[in-house]
């Protein structure tokens, strides 16, 4: 589990290793260091276009100490699909981890449809979203998952604008549609909890989707010191819940254990300062409460 | 044995004798009895293959592509907008050298949208890296997709083969097929596949890296490379095809009573059954004419096709595509292949026909046999037009 100071030798036994060329301070890296150092070297992983599979893959080095495979953009879980069903035929499959990774635009956007596909065949695959709220490889354009009155490149304020004019798509609630075993979301900023999470996938057969908030300096515009913190923040304001479901019922939730108001969470986020000018973007700061609020109704936060 | 067989229970019989681990496909006419019948197989427990019912052809390629890269034989067939919609993951599959087999029953794309045959789906794939070859008849169609699995797996090619399969003409015709009685032949002339590279937790390796400018124009260089090499193990799939099982319809290309032909037509698919009929004739009441069927079209033959044409008057290249914006794709490519090795003395001519399911009649291979010997340079030109639907908005 979580490890304390780490020597360079233990850092190159790792799964995930250094090397990578992730940003500093990107919360997406911790996220796949820390679930790989659960589920461990028995493991066959997929990767979606995006930041993840050019930083931690530029030929000729590559940052995975497992098999890894990078296609395409919208393919993740049918890649993953077609491995979990190669392992299957050929009896290899018992003790074997099939882990298919995108972003959120590669999971809510452009793989929904093969992420549903996969879901409703219910391959044994752990999916892992790593949620940074828009296209950052790109150039951080507006996703499906970008929240409400975020600045982005595609989404951007401006005299008459306050940023993204849509909520963050429910993508949990849309994998327990489907009745899969288990879904989950879990947050850079509480590793022990994601720690945990991914632990039980591991006796879980059939689909699991795990949605995990991975703040993103660049794309967030804030100093990268502030990753966990702002995780945190995400996750005490009500903003993102995090929780654990069986097919379509939640069976826990993370409780908030000091509420904070989501100013608190925006004001150290430049895709946010936008809010923080005028008048009106008080009243917007107040919507982006009210979410914050029935999120901590809806899922029994408090 | 022969068997009277609809072309698509033909190629599902003979990818069953190749025994395909993974199979994944989405339904598209005139694809679909094939993996219908494939599907049949596994539930009857005849095939042992994980059968996966897709929600897209895009997803279909891709779990192909995903279990092929654990090393384990697979399988999909698609059509028309089923195959425009898996291009992007074809080319990803070439590109990571993974052996997939696809099964193309050629169908004309949209829009008008119609479901009807001919070969434009197939051809706009042609750039993608995977190897084309396109079968003649039923028998063909059977026998090529045992070569095809031996192809793709040789590991001086590793790359995807498409044999493409006329639709309706051929997939759901009955026509007499000898079909091989022993499994153990075809296991003995296709042996296990062996991936040197493949996901294995004993052995990690990385697939689909990211390659930068230094190093991006050699990744397709080596692609290029192995699939113009393939030419060679085109040929000796054929050839060891024919000592074991006794059936050849040519390699990369193959003549038909070409020596001492002044003309020769060029063509692909169901269509040179229809050509030879009219040759046949022909020969008959004394013309010196011949046939070159295209077998490979992807390695494109330029050598073999300009040794065969090189000393005739005319070529006559009938194609079921069109390339919008230029015109015939065959005829541009051998045009090119003559200029390229100063052949300047074959007169040339492109014709374009039977697109959307259009029938092609002999007496339309006739009439155009008499026209083209006495046109030059034409490129492309569509024959048999109805001039009353010119100008219509479908």
């Amino acid at each position: 589990m979580l490890t304390n100071m780490l020597t360079k030798e233990d850092t190159h036994k790792q799964l995930f290793t250094m090397g990578h060329t992730g940003c500093s301070g990107c919360a997406q890296s911790m996220a796949v260091k820390l679930i790989m150092e659960v589920l461990g070297k028995n493991t066959i992983a997929t990767s979606a276009t995006g930041c993840l599979e050019v930083f931690s893959a530029k030929f000729p080095e590559s940052s995975w100490n497992i098999p890894w495979i990078h296609s395409l953009f919208e393919n993740s879980a049918a890649v993953a699909s077609g491995i979990e069903a190669a392992l299957q035929i050929t009896g290899k499959k018992e003790g074997i981890t099939v882990l298919s990774q995108a972003g959120d635009g590669g999971t809510a956007d452009i793989g929904l449809q093969a992420l549903s596909g996969m879901f409703e065949r219910n391959h044994d695959v752990l999916y892992v979203c790593y949620d940074n709220g828009a296209y950052m490889n790109t150039g951080y354009q507006r996703s499906g998952l970008t929240p409400y009155d975020a600045f982005t490149s595609t989404s951007p304020s401006g005299k008459i604008s306050y940023g993204n004019n849509r909520p963050k798509k429910y993508m949990p609630e849309i994998a327990m549609a489907h009745r899969i075993p288990y879904t989950a979301v879990a947050s850079a900023g509480y590793p022990m909890d994601l720690q945990k999470k991914v632990k039980k996938t591991m006796s879980i057969k059939g689909s699991k989707y795990l949605q995990v908030d991975v703040p993103c300096t660049p794309g967030w515009k804030y100093e990268p010191r502030y990753s966990v913190k702002i995780a945190q923040l995400g996750v005490q304001s009500g903003l993102y819940p995090l929780f654990e479901a069986e097919y379509d019922k939640i069976i826990s939730v993370k409780k908030i254990s000091k509420k904070v108001p989501v100013e608190e969470y925006l004001k150290l986020q430049g895709r946010f300062k936008h809010l923080f000018k005028d008048e009106a973007g008080k009243a917007e700061i107040e919507k982006i409460q009210k979410i914050a609020d029935e999120n901590i109704e809806r899922y029994g936060l408090l | 044995m022969k068997k009277v067989l609809e072309g698509s229970m033909a190629i599902s019989d003979s990818i069953r004798m190749a025994e395909p681990k993974v199979i994944s496909a989405y339904p598209i006419t005139p694809q679909t009895h094939i993996v219908e019948h494939l599907s049949q197989m596994v539930a009857d427990g005849d095939l042992k293959a994980e059968y996966i019912m897709v929600e897209s052809e895009h997803s279909a390629a891709s779990v192909v592509l995903g279990a092929s890269a654990c090393g384990v034989r697979t399988y999909t067939a698609t059509a028309a907008q089923g195959l425009l919609y898996m291009e992007e993951v074809i080319y990803n599959i070439a590109g990571m050298r993974l052996p997939v087999v696809i099964t193309v029953a050629n169908r004309a794309v949209s829009a008008p949208i119609s479901i009807w045959n001919d070969m434009q789906d197939s051809m706009a794939l042609r750039d993608s890296g995977a190897i084309q070859l396109v079968a003649e008849n039923n028998q063909e169609a059977y026998d090529m997709h045992i070569q095809a699995y031996k192809i793709a797996e040789n590991p001086d090619v590793m790359l995807p083969v498409i044999v493409c399969v006329d639709g309706f003409v051929l997939t759901h015709t009955f026509e007499v097929v000898d079909t091989i009685d022993h499994i153990e032949k075809v296991r003995e002339y296709l042996p296990p596949l062996n991936m040197q590279y493949k996901l294995d937790v004993n052995d990690p390796f990385s697939f689909g890296t990211i390659a930068e400018p230094s190093v991006y124009l050699e990744a397709r260089y080596n692609l290029s490379t192995a699939i113009n090499n393939s030419k060679s193990i085109i040929i000796n799939a054929a050839n060891e095809y024919k000592e074991m099982f006794g059936k050849y319809e040519g390699a990369l290309i193959d003549p038909y009573k070409m020596d001492d032909a002044d003309t020769v037509i060029v063509a692909m698919g169901s269509v040179l059954g229809t050509i030879k009929d009219v040759v046949d004739e022909l020969r008959e009441s004394g013309k010196k004419i011949g046939i070159l069927k295209v077998r490979s079209f992807r390695p494109f033959p330029a050598d073999e096709i300009v040794n065969a044409l090189k000393n005739i008057k005319n070529a006559i290249i009938i194609e079921k595509a069109v390339s919008l914006g230029k015109g015939g794709i065959l005829s541009c490519e051998i045009r090119d292949a003559l200029y390229q090795r100063k052949v300047y003395s074959v007169n040339v001519n492109g014709y374009i026909l039977g697109l959307g399911g259009r029938d092609i009649t002999p007496k339309n291979i006739y009439d155009l046999i008499m026209k083209a010997e006495k046109e030059e340079n034409i490129d492309g030109e569509f024959f048999g037009l109805n001039n009353e639907m010119l100008n219509k908005v479908f």
